[in-house]
């Protein structure tokens, strides 16, 4: 079984990348770490940012945090707020 | 109380003071960042912020969380602009009230120290010459 997330790319992420807002089929039961190997695998470009966090549902994951059908996955680039 | 938001209008300051003012309140500290002119002597025209804005707001409560765990503040307001800013412009405000100022100094100083490690908003800096995303760089 598949899934489908959407995934977010904001500032230089989003440059890289050249999208906004994509869709990302993965097999189910697929965790964050799994989201970043099909990322780099679409988007090569993303190797080249020294650091970057993903979110799942505005949330900051970690490498095992899992991934339902529908989440809403967001490209973190290093964040310079303020 | 606790006001937080993220918008593309101007920041009023005043407004943001005037709210955390309470007879309880001894003390306000206000933290106002604003747009500088230069960054290591080369300089900037404008700053472009981005953010994403649910996950923006919902980190931003936990700080106002933590800092209401951690001191005993009244009052917490945070607001952050997004969009283009130019140099003297105000991107964040930030204003905390306690009964006492110990506790607003030190409360706003964490929040203003997490929210630069933890809130999802990027800006870029825009030269007469070129532009960066700061932080995204080695």
């Amino acid at each position: 079984m598949m899934m489908k997330v959407t995934v977010l790319a904001f500032g230089i992420a989003r440059e890289l990348t050249g999208t906004s807002q994509t869709e990302l089929d993965l097999p189910e039961g697929a965790t964050a770490a799994a989201v970043r190997a099909a990322l780099e695998a679409r988007y090569e470009q993303l190797k080249k940012l020294s650091t970057y966090a993903l979110a799942v549902n505005s949330m900051y994951a970690q490498p095992d945090t899992g991934v339902k059908d529908g989440d809403e996955i967001a490209i973190i680039p290093p964040v310079s707020g303020g | 109380m606790t006001d937080i938001q993220l918008y593309d209008q101007p920041i009023n300051v005043d407004a943001c003071i005037r709210s955390v003012m309470s007879p309880e309140c001894g003390g306000i500290d206000v933290f106002i960042g604003t747009v500088r002119n230069a960054t290591k002597g080369r300089q900037v025209v404008r700053l472009e912020f981005e953010g994403y804005a649910p996950m923006a707001i919902s980190e931003m409560q936990q700080i106002a969380g933590e800092m209401q765990r951690l001191w005993p503040v009244i009052h917490v307001v945070m607001h952050h602009r997004t969009g283009a800013l130019a140099v003297g412009e105000v991107p964040v405000v930030i204003a905390v009230a306690a009964a006492h100022r110990a506790a607003a100094f030190e409360a706003c100083r964490y929040a203003i120290d997490t929210l630069k490690r933890t809130v999802p908003i990027w800006k870029k800096e825009v030269y007469a010459d070129g532009e960066i995303w700061i932080g995204a760089h080695p």
